[in-house]
């Protein structure tokens, strides 16, 4: 599923080089639920960037499904990422001015589904997320804990093959968290590819696979 | 992404952000009301002048001495330089010419008018009866100069309102006496107030037989022939004729030059469109800093909104999307700009034309075309720079809130 091989992702800063990772080799199958630590700035948003195509790496190949991804134009790793990845951030990244609904139902807009074909689709995820009473509602009008259940239904609302999710529960308290973590572990046991990047051991321990980074490096994969 | 999702997120966007929507509305309205309101008037003007020339009677063709080499408009012409002159016989023997109506002489000069111990200096025009039904004038009171022989010199004179006023101040000016120069005249009309005629103002005039301005000025020569052709059919053929004939009175020297009205309505025509398209260059100008405008606050609206666009493109928009996204906020902008400043210029408009019935206002179709168009694009263009910017945000920095 995803195959990482000697993985760079280097940063000038002025005369100096920041190896945010620095020759990173993974691989994951399909299904796995991985869990990211390690001290801050030690690579992990940057290796999560690079799992979702966001970022290009300096250096190393990529495979997603067979497939090598660090050739691909800006316009195909739109396309891939659109229907292959769903990402969860730690600030939500609500889009204000739309109702839950309609950020749940913006990457089907984006791609163009048809508006009946969107409305059920939209509508049975905030149902399976205890949202349906909020649809109509703007994210200043969510609670923490509702609006990152938002955006996991607007991650999955195109279905992906893999969640990448950057310490989605920092921002919340430890009921809304443990409700998020239920939900997005509800996903992995539908057969989703779930990695989360997370601060807080209690929630590594979740995962069935464990991967520690430091400096840029994977130290410790268990 | 299909049009009307494109369309409807656009326009949640621009309503969103109310204040800055209402700015570009704003600047966009009133680059394209001032081009509709300038061109207005500048068309206004020009049909304005055209129905004055209407007025005076289509079928006009006027005999000024000299030659002019263009055949136009000349403004030593205008002006009334005489350099061979032109007289009462030559203008009898125009008056025979077929296809002609009436022909009316024209002298002028200045010459002290009094009445009584009242006393002021007043342009004189010596003419005759047919000067009225010619030109165009109208009386207020009383009657024109009596029709009859050009030479002979009766002693009235038609007055201006200004005149009749001064001179005979509280009294009724018509069977008064009136001294020009050293010789006596009888008033028998008032003039109507009709603005300025033939270059003159009408209420400042005193109108005697073309005789007596003769004598009063000591001389023959006229200061112009004006004639009236039967039907508008004979104009080309009238002006021929007269050119020849009075040639031929002139020892075969072509010394006159003859110009028809519509020389001269399409000699103002042509000025008075310059003068519009001046106008609408100048208003363009702010159409053009509408343009600036809107660039500059969706440029503002670009790192304003830096997160949203990092989050769709972690949702997978493209960059032809995202730019989609903010260049149809712009022209919908522009647009809606566009078309509030049309019904502002329209405003105007009505406005003027109430306050001034005789100036009535629209603008040229052109111009209307024109500012729409020059909005709309400008949308484009100037809307185009930020949507690329937006578009090659880097999605991991935009995420960050960073550029
Ligand atoms: N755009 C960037 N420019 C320069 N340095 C960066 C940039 N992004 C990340 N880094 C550096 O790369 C390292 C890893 O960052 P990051 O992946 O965000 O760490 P983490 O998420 O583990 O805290 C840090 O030292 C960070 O300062
Ligand atoms: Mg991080």
């Amino acid at each position: 599923m995803i195959e990482l091989r000697n993985i760079c992702r280097h940063f000038q800063m002025g005369d100096q080089q920041v190896r945010a990772l620095d020759d990173v080799n993974v691989h994951i199958d399909s299904g796995e639920y991985v869990s990211i630590m390690g001290p801050s700035g030690s690579g992990k948003s940057t290796l999560l960037n690079v799992l979702g195509l966001l970022d290009r790496p300096t250096a190393g190949t990529y495979l997603l499904d067979g497939r090598e991804t660090t050739s691909l134009d800006d316009e195909e790793l739109a396309h891939t990422r659109a229907r292959k990845i769903g990402f969860i951030f730690q600030s939500f990244h609500l889009i204000p001015r739309l109702t839950a609904f309609e950020n749940v139902e913006l990457p089907l807009v984006l791609a163009g589904v048809a508006p009946d074909v969107r409305r059920p689709r939209v509508q049975e995820l905030l149902a399976s997320l205890s949202l349906e009473s909020r649809a109509r509602h703007r994210p200043n009008e969510l609670s923490g804990g509702q609006r990152q259940r938002v955006a996991i239904a607007r991650a999955m609302v195109m279905q992906p093959a893999v969640l990448l999710a950057d310490e989605p529960t920092g921002n919340l308290d430890h009921i809304s968290g443990a409700e998020v973590l239920a939900a997005i572990e509800g996903l992995n046991a539908k057969g989703i590819t779930l990695l989360v990047v997370t601060h807080d051991a209690e929630v590594s321990q979740r995962a069935r696979r464990h991967i520690r980074m430091r400096d840029g490096r994977v130290v410790e994969d268990l | 992404m299909r049009f009307r999702d494109l369309i409807r997120l656009a326009l949640d966007s621009a309503l969103r952000a109310r204040m800055r929507s209402i700015m570009l509305l704003l600047a966009m309205s009133i680059g394209v009301a001032a081009v509709i309101a300038l061109t207005s008037l500048g068309e206004g003007a020009r049909r304005y002048v055209a129905n004055e020339f209407q007025a005076l009677g289509t079928r006009m063709i006027i005999v000024i001495p000299g030659r002019s080499e263009t055949g136009g408009v000349s403004p030593g012409m205008l002006a009334g330089e005489t350099p061979r002159a032109l007289t009462l016989s030559d203008a009898l023997a125009v008056q025979r010419l077929p296809g002609v109506e009436r022909v009316a002489p024209l002298v002028v000069g200045s010459a002290p008018a009094s009445a009584g111990a009242l006393e002021r200096e007043a342009p004189v025009m010596g003419s005759s009866a047919e000067l009225m039904p010619v030109h165009g004038f109208k009386l207020a009171r009383g009657e024109f100069l009596p029709s009859g022989d050009l030479s002979r010199d009766t002693a009235v004179a038609v007055i201006g309102n200004n005149i009749a006023r001064e001179l005979f101040p509280g009294r009724e000016a018509i069977g008064g006496n009136l001294r020009i120069a050293d010789r006596r005249f009888r008033v028998i009309g008032v003039l109507a107030d009709q603005g300025r005629m033939i270059g003159m103002d009408s209420q400042e005039l005193v109108i005697v037989p073309v005789s007596a301005a003769q004598a009063l000025f000591n001389t023959e020569s006229l200061f112009r022939l004006l004639i009236q052709a039967q039907t508008r059919d004979d104009m080309n053929r009238v002006r021929e004729a007269t050119i020849e004939a009075i040639r031929l009175r002139h020892q075969g020297e072509e010394d006159v030059t003859v110009i028809t009205q519509d020389a001269l309505l399409s000699t103002f025509d042509r000025i008075f469109t310059a003068l519009t398209l001046t106008l609408a260059g100048i208003a363009s100008i702010s159409l053009a800093v509408a343009g600036v405008l809107i660039m500059n606050v969706m440029l503002v609206s670009v790192s304003q909104r830096t997160s949203e666009v990092g989050l769709l493109k972690a949702i997978g928009a493209t960059r032809s999307q995202i730019t989609a996204l903010f260049l149809t906020e712009a022209i919908l902008l522009s647009v809606a700009g566009a078309i509030s400043g049309l019904f502002v210029g329209l405003g105007v408009d009505w406005i003027v034309g109430h306050l001034y019935p005789s100036l009535p206002l629209s603008p040229p179709v052109w111009a209307v075309v024109m500012a729409l168009v020059v909005a709309i694009i400008s949308g484009v263009v100037f809307g185009l720079m930020p949507a690329r910017r937006a578009a090659r945000l880097d999605p991991v920095a935009a995420l960050a809130g960073r550029r």
